[in-house]
């Protein structure tokens, strides 16, 4: 470095230079949305709960979770042509240990609601879930059923609903699409007391029904009692 | 029971008149209760078991389809329609009433293996009491349920409870006998390989498997309510497509379809009936590659190449249904004496679309067995696996591919010919094998046959006059068939004969409908297939057969 040379000291240049240089000397396939939010600077200022949300929207993993005939259309949604992975909520997990989104796919009866409560609270927290199908928002075309259940919302808290009977599976990945956008906003469904709860057999209130079965039934089984002449 | 040796002459395909048959019976025959499919013989409840093994063993009615129950005002009742696998055209209806106040009527299942669920479902649902029932229990509410939903006293509006039996724990010592170490494990309901809502409690030792039994009911919607509480002409026509839901609506709509326009006597158009064929068949089609899709899902892993490619040949067949039906999974397309529209227009470009999925689809199922069948891992799972022979496939009533890959040729599409099928040049496909690959073969080669019949049907559509392109028959708006006409009908469905019993009793309204599910028949048959064998092979058993749990619980 010569002194008729002098030294450019101008800093604010060199900054804009590098800056320049990050956003288009590199050609336009480093030019994210995320180069420009950060400019010349390699670091982000958010609140972690934001941040950790933004992951979770943006990565689900699906509880395979099939229990009719919605369960064909959430299979076709998985599959080739609508392809839900591309959305980063695809890969179904056979374990609710594993998955933090179900789908809750078909008629939930009389038999089933206890179990898919048991799989609903084998999950980790937190979790979410899509239901799909007019069965499990009202019980559907079975909702004068003597078995139904009149929605899943008597038995889960549900996020999104999505009508249909059954839903095409451009429907189904745009309820999903919605999940993500409220979880990376934060949002959930409340979790509430159900009208329809597990419970030990002893905690129930004694009534005739429940005196006829004190023989049949141990104590501490868990059991769910339905009102049927109270559901909506 | 008779010890005699049936006569030779006397087997199979003899065809005997009623009156033949109520001589055969002799005393046995209290009255006569005809059917409009059959005629109907009513016996006192005390000689189920005589009579039945009478008309099995020396009158050749080896098909026992359906036990259907009903409560009367007077009385209760189960039917016991019979049929002969080697000619389904020959009926027979037996007619057992039961006390009203106290129902108990002698089980059939010491010569019909099939009863025992039939007879279960029929205690569970209406109430009768089946003496001599080796298991009678109910089978499709939970233990704990009050009351049975379809006898006439049925309080809807009744609080009932469901118990969850803790899971039980397979180590734990009671699980133990003193001189074995069985191992008990629940293999469902909710679980990747039981295809739905099914739950299968199995008894190990070690790998092997010496007891399963099916516990199903998880998807019991209340079908047969829903029915009785539409009316015939559009109340009821969605609702088969909810039974078998794989994409075989337009099967199930045409069992419904068919029992009720024999009931009330409706012809349908020969144009109606070319569409109706052609759409069943692709409904078919879209049926078995779901099935062998997830049978390669069972047998090869998670999503992999086969279940992505038969999702894709899926996808083109519900592309062709949309177009004709107007939705991708639930049809209502038929109507009872038609169809509810006709071809979409531009027709040549749906013809030329179907033509399209047509010649590709060689193609697909040679890449299909180059994928799977000719797998030799996949060979060694399944054949020699789940086997099923056929003498048990029939005591045990199956149907559908379940029995044709057992070697009994029974297809309902040729025996007891409906829509346009008896026109058409296709063959049914039987394999002897009897174990899992044979099914799966089957199927595949279901596949092309029903391809072949779709190219004639879309021939035959092409050069349909104009004038001639009548879709539906001329049908009162309000359908009120006579007063106590009963019917049961069936047509070959994916999965095997879907049949429909239906009484009718003047209103526009059946009194008493009752869904014969092949898949609830063939379900029963897998402790057959899996006691014995290894753990694996009740997986791939059970994927082979094939089950949809709407159509097993309805």
């Amino acid at each position: 470095m010569s002194s008729d040379q002098p030294f450019i000291t101008d800093e604010s240049q060199v900054v804009t230079e590098t800056r320049d240089a990050r956003m288009t000397g590199q050609g336009d396939r480093f030019n994210s949305r995320l180069r420009e939010a950060f400019g010349s600077s390699p670091f982000i200022l958010t609140k972690f709960d934001k941040f950790l949300n933004w992951c979770r929207g943006s990565s689900m993993f699906m509880l395979q979770f099939g229990i009719a005939c919605c369960s064909i259309e959430m299979m076709h949604t998985y599959a080739v042509k609508h392809d839900l992975d591309r959305f980063g909520s695809g890969v179904p997990r056979a374990s609710p240990r594993q998955a933090d989104v179900m789908i809750v796919p078909g008629t939930i009866v009389s038999k089933f609601a206890p179990r898919m409560k048991r799989v609903y609270d084998q999950m980790p927290e937190p979790k979410f879930v899509v239901g799909m199908g007019s069965c499990t928002i009202s019980g559907g075309p079975f909702q004068e059923g003597y078995n139904v259940i009149k929605g899943a919302e008597e038995v889960i808290p549900i996020d999104i609903h999505v009508p249909g009977c059954p839903p095409r599976p451009e429907a189904l990945v745009y309820g999903v699409v919605k999940l993500q956008e409220r979880v990376a906003n934060g949002e959930a469904a409340p979790v509430t007391v159900k009208p329809y709860e597990l419970e030990e057999f002893s905690d129930l209130e004694r009534d005739e029904l429940v005196d006829k079965l004190a023989d049949q039934v141990d104590d501490d089984e868990l059991v769910m009692r339905y009102n049927f002449a109270d559901s909506p | 029971m008779s010890l005699e040796r049936p006569d030779p002459v006397d087997d199979g395909a003899v065809e005997r008149t009623p009156d033949e048959l109520e001589a055969l019976l002799g005393d046995l025959v209290v009255d006569r209760d005809d059917h409009l499919n059959a005629p109907g013989f009513v016996i006192r409840p005390d000689t189920v078991q005589e009579t039945l093994s009478v008309l099995k063993e020396q009158a050749g009615y080896d098909h026992l389809s359906v036990v259907s129950a009903q409560e009367y005002e007077n009385r209760y009742e189960s039917i016991y329609h019979l049929k002969k696998y080697d000619d389904p055209t020959q009926e027979v209806s037996v007619v057992v009433p039961a006390d009203k106040d106290n129902p108990v009527s002698e089980s059939a299942e010491p010569v019909f293996r099939t009863a025992d669920w039939h007879e279960r479902e029929a205690y569970d649902l209406i109430g009768i009491e089946y003496d001599g029932h080796p298991d009678l229990r109910r089978i499709l509410l939970p233990e704990t349920w009050q009351g049975h939903p379809l006898s006439m006293d049925y309080d809807l509006d009744r609080p009932q409870i469901a118990t969850l039996p803790e899971h039980a724990n397979p180590l734990q010592e009671h699980h133990k006998d003193a001189d074995s170490d069985t191992m008990f494990l629940n293999i469902g309901p909710h679980h990747p390989a039981t295809h739905g809502v099914l739950h299968l409690k199995t008894v190990l030792d070690g790998e092997q498997v010496i007891d399963v039994e099916p516990d199903i009911g998880y998807l019991h919607r209340s079908e047969e309510q829903m029915a009785q509480s539409g009316t015939y002409r559009h109340q009821i026509m969605p609702y088969p497509d909810r039974w078998d839901y794989i994409s075989a609506g337009l099967l199930n709509e045409w069992a419904y379809a068919r029992a009720a326009e024999d009931l009330a006597d409706i012809e349908v158009p020969e144009y109606a009936q070319v569409i109706r064929t052609m759409g069943a068949e692709m409904c078919r089609i879209a049926a078995h590659m779901l099935a062998l899709a997830t049978f390669a899902l069972d047998i090869n892993g998670d999503f992999t190449a086969t279940f992505m490619y038969a999702i894709n040949d899926r996808e083109r067949v519900q592309d062709l249904l949309e177009d004709l039906t107007g939705q991708r999974l639930m049809f209502n397309y038929f109507r009872l004496g038609g169809v509810v529209w006709d071809l979409p227009e531009p027709r040549d470009e749906f013809f030329s679309k179907t033509r399209d999925f047509l010649d590709q689809l060689p193609e697909s199922v040679e890449e299909y067995h180059n994928l799977i069948t000719s797998n030799e891992i996949f060979q060694m799972r399944t054949i020699d696996t789940g086997v099923l022979p056929p003498e048990v496939a029939k005591n045990y009533g199956a149907t559908g591919p379940v029995a044709r890959g057992s070697g009994v040729d029974y297809d309902l599409r040729r025996d007891d010919p409906y829509g346009y099928y008896d026109e058409l040049d296709w063959d049914v496909v039987t394999e002897d094998g009897c174990d899992n690959f044979s099914r799966l073969l089957v199927r595949m080669r279901e596949v092309e046959e029903s391809a072949k019949i779709i190219e004639q049907c879309v021939d035959l559509l092409e050069d349909w006059p104009e004038d001639e392109r009548n879709i539906q028959a001329n049908v009162p708006r309000t359908l009120r068939p006579d007063d106590d006409t009963e019917i049961y009908r069936a047509v070959e469905g994916a999965k095997g004969e879907l049949g429909i019993y239906i009484r009718a009793d003047g209103t526009d309204k059946p009194a008493r409908f009752k869904i014969r599910s092949p898949c609830f028949s063939n379900l029963q048959t897998l402790p057959e297939m899996a006691n014995g064998e290894y753990i694996p092979d009740v997986v791939a058993a059970l994927g082979s057969l094939d089950i949809v749990l709407g159509e097993v619980d309805r």
